[in-house]
């Protein structure tokens, strides 16, 4: 099972609408999925064992895991792309 | 938990502003003088919104969706701010990329986990460009209180 770190700022307000919308696509396809909301500076402590991070607050860091910017997820606009994006790091 | 508070006191209409703290600090005083924030959330916003900006490059009209922590919020409500001028906010995930934002949602949150439901009408309504365009250009606040109170949750 892949663990996905959704995260935002103050991991508050964003982050909850993005985990939510992972989940579902998750579902959709039959995919379990292990989320972990967070904040963004939280992301350290999940280095070894995060296998995606997507987030609403881009940081310049580098990771070893990929990062996509969930952005669309709230102004709708690329929202499709950007969970064909996530699916197929799911998927690998 | 107490009520959600959103009525026309905490709309803000024609909004004169030349940078996005003084839309932040128009906004946040008028919370704070209805009891609603902390003298803490203007400082706390403006910082966050410097670290992780909140402009979203939405269809039609752009929006901002400023917040900060809990601990700054006394009751939690949602300030609306329809701007006089564009005002560029940074944009939410890339930090070096503009937006010039017209619409702003001031979160004013008590809780991390409880408002999911009114967070997705919310993104709902940034999806919906006749919504976005109508609410710059309503000049009653009790018509747009109703609009929003009709698209948003507020049950929760």
């Amino acid at each position: 099972m892949k663990t996905v770190l959704v995260a935002c700022g103050a991991g508050i307000a964003t982050s909850t609408v993005v985990n939510n919308a992972i989940e579902e696509l998750a579902k959709e396809n039959n995919i379990k999925v292990d989320l972990k909301q967070i904040k963004i500076s939280e992301v350290g402590a999940y280095a070894d064992s995060a296998d995606l991070l997507v987030t609403t607050a881009m940081t310049q860091k580098e990771y070893d895991f990929p990062v996509i910017n969930a952005r669309n997820f709230l102004t709708g606009i690329g929202m499709e792309d950007t969970k064909a994006q996530i699916l197929e790091e799911l998927k690998k | 938990m107490k009520d959600m508070v959103f009525d026309e006191s905490i709309i803000l209409l024609d909004l004169e502003a030349d940078s996005k703290e003084a839309v932040l600090t128009a906004m946040a005083n008028n919370l704070e003088e209805k009891g609603l924030i902390k003298a803490s959330y203007l400082e706390a916003v403006i910082e966050r919104e410097k670290e992780f900006a909140t402009g979203l490059p939405t269809g039609g009209v752009s929006v901002a969706i400023p917040h900060t922590d809990v601990e700054h919020v006394i009751q939690k409500t949602i300030s609306v701010a329809v701007l006089e001028n564009p005002v560029e906010f940074g944009m939410m995930g890339d930090p070096d990329e503009k937006v010039n934002v017209q619409l702003v949602f001031m979160l004013a949150m008590d809780k991390s986990d409880s408002q999911l439901s009114l967070l997705q009408g919310l993104m709902q309504v940034f999806r919906d460009e006749e919504t976005l365009k109508y609410l710059v250009s309503e000049t009653d606040k009790k018509k747009i209180v109703d609009v929003l109170k009709n698209k948003l949750d507020f049950t929760f």
